[in-house]
């Protein structure tokens, strides 16, 4: 191109920068993923199958107590839930950490970009324009009310059907100690939101691995198995040099929030390893999706 | 609904150039050298069969992947680096429609518009009905996306684009699954978002579906742009061709040759060849001269269609 060019010469059209987006705008496009989520037939009947497992507890307990068994033993929480049905919702949530709870956060982050790219969507949110690093971010921060929504239904439901079945009393602690009802509510609060923290980073990893691919469904399967192998190798005893490292090892710890002083040592430990999760994977989605060719 | 801000006048500058724009995939370049030139207010065909680079072109363009070599200015700035500015004045249908198939028409331009961080909610539903309006689909727009046709699914894509005022459309095969009239009706309306100010980028296969409304044309073929230009720049650039009926071709060939002529082909009833340069008399007195019993002579150029044929091989030929 010669620089006698008349077309070069001309004054180009300033471009206005107005490419940022506010933080209502940042709110409104997170709305409308929450809209998304919650309005999806299969996420509510998700959210369905999380909150009938603790309903199912409480009626196997109530049966079996009811025909003088002593109701010892069996899973976490679960046993003094004859006397409160506080704890049905404790109960519930150590059961469902183990495979429901993961599962559904596998099922949203590794939908929420390979989703969106299978369907083609994926292309036109970028054109709108929405920035890579702003939809990943809206996308991860999505998972994470998803998460919470998740672990509050399966306390709530917990909470209610226990209730109903053993009614509420003033909450006798794992150190013995007594607990009124208020109280107690706010440590399963603590409980829902520590674990919410441990589905988090899960999420992370969810979302790098959906930002692999454009098969939603093998997303969510590939992050379902990370996790259930993760639970396997806790299990085993030769390794234990491993078990610190592993993303669900401390997610049980929610336990030491029931006692009295709370124990906030492995809690602690569990945040940090949950934070270096998060940090390592989401860096990955970011690398990851930020140069990626979206052809789909 | 006002498409555009008053309309900034027409001016010679480029709304979309490229230099060099190249995308390999592995050793095969599916784009390969291009340099487009889409001046401001124009509406531009890009033309080229299904496989000769349009769409990958187009979403270099947009900033869905990444050139592996050249440059693009879009709307006056440097992509991708200016990617956020330019594409909030860019309205874009991609390689055809894509949205939620569980949410309505109107459902899924709200997510759209709940994208777009220059969107201002509370004139959300007025924009996104006009929009829905503007092609037809305001008495579909509850109906879920899932039970749309073809032709309604591209109408909505078409409306999403039009949900902001933009400057510049990118239509990559809007009139794909449409039947004749809904090909008609987006015509005009590409017709009418042009007349509103907007340069309107549009691609398709087929070239008699943009050329009646399109001031430039580019044409693809295999990864390379082919033409492009001004239509009726482009047109007169083809050769005219002279011939001549005769009952000794061979002969009349030879003279032809003789004249310096390209191309020249004897057929069973007459020769012909690219005049060039040569008056068209001079040609007829050589003939003569020649001993060639002429009986009709004629100088003409090929139409677009013939010469887009020609362009562009044969109208089925998948490349690359």
């Amino acid at each position: 191109m010669s620089v006698a060019d008349p077309q070069q010469m001309a004054p180009t059209a300033p471009l206005q920068l107005s490419g940022k987006r506010t933080p209502a705008a940042f709110g409104r496009l997170l709305l409308s993923e929450m809209r998304l989520i919650v309005g999806r037939r299969r996420n509510q009947a998700g959210i369905g199958v999380l909150m009938v497992i603790p309903v199912i507890m409480t009626i196997a307990l109530k049966a079996s107590s009811d025909g003088g068994e002593s109701g010892e033993g069996g899973p976490l929480f679960l046993a003094a839930a004859i006397n409160n049905g506080y704890f049905v919702a404790l109960a519930a949530l150590g059961i469902e950490i183990g495979l429901f709870l993961p599962l559904a956060v596998s099922w949203l982050s590794g939908d929420s970009i390979a989703g969106e790219a299978n369907l083609g969507t994926l292309r036109y949110l970028l054109t709108v324009p929405v920035g890579r690093t702003t939809l990943l971010a809206m996308k991860y921060l999505s998972l994470l009310i998803g998460a919470f929504i998740g672990v509050l239904a399966v306390a709530l439901a917990g909470l209610v059907a226990g209730g109903i079945a053993f009614g509420f009393g003033p909450v006798t602690l794992l150190s013995g100690t007594q607990l009124a009802f208020a109280p107690a509510l706010l440590r399963l609060l603590l409980a829902a939101l520590y674990l919410t923290a441990g589905l988090g980073a899960l999420a992370a990893i969810g979302l790098f691995v959906s930002t692999l691919t454009e098969q939603p469904l093998g997303a969510t399967i590939a992050t379902v198995a990370l996790s259930t192998l993760m639970w396997i190798l806790d299990t085993i005893p030769q390794l234990d040099w491993l078990h610190p490292w592993l993303l669900v090892d401390r997610w049980l710890a929610f336990a030491d929030l029931l006692r009295d002083p709370v124990l906030l040592d492995t809690i602690s430990r569990g945040l940090l390893v949950d934070l270096a999760y998060v940090a390592v994977f989401l860096a990955a989605a970011w690398a990851r999706f930020t140069a990626k060719d979206v052809s789909g | 609904m006002t498409l555009t801000e008053p309309s900034a006048p027409v001016t010679s500058l480029a709304a979309i150039s490229t230099r060099g724009l190249t995308k390999r995939f592995g050793s095969h370049a599916a784009v390969d050298d291009v340099d487009l030139d889409v001046p401001r207010g124009a509406i531009y065909g890009f033309l080229g069969p299904n496989g000769s680079g349009k769409t990958t072109t187009i979403r270099m363009l947009l900033g869905l992947i990444h050139p592996s070599a050249g440059d693009i200015t879009m709307l006056g700035g440097d992509m991708p680096a200016a990617a956020a500015a330019a594409l909030q004045r860019v309205g874009a249908l991609v390689e055809g429609p894509a949205f939620h198939l569980y949410l309505s028409g109107r459902a899924n331009l709200q997510r759209l518009d709940a994208a777009d961080a220059l969107a201002d909610p509370r004139t959300s539903r007025s924009r996104i009905d006009a929009a829905l309006d503007r092609v037809g689909l305001l008495s579909a727009a509850t109906k879920r996306y899932r039970a749309y046709s073809l032709g309604m699914r591209q109408r909505l894509a078409i409306a999403a684009a039009l949900l902001m005022p933009r400057e510049l459309l990118v239509l990559d095969e809007p009139t794909n699954g449409l039947d004749p009239q809904g090909t008609r009706e987006v015509r005009s309306l590409i017709s009418q978002l042009n007349r509103d100010g907007a340069t309107v980028f549009v691609s398709s296969h087929l070239l008699s579906e943009v050329e009646q409304v399109c001031t430039h044309v580019g044409v693809m073929r295999a990864g390379s742009l082919v033409a492009q230009g001004p239509i009726g720049d482009v047109t007169s650039a083809f050769a005219p061709i002279a011939w001549a009926r005769t009952t000794r071709p061979d002969l009349a060939a030879t003279v032809l040759t003789g004249l310096g002529m390209d191309e020249v082909t004897a057929v069973s009833d007459g020769a012909h060849g690219l005049l060039g340069d040569l008056p068209a008399d001079l040609v007829i007195a050589s003939l003569v001269r020649a001993d060639v019993p002429v009986t009709e002579f004629l100088v003409r150029r090929p139409s677009l269609e013939d010469e887009f044929i020609a362009l562009t091989g044969a109208g089925f030929d998948v490349s690359g």
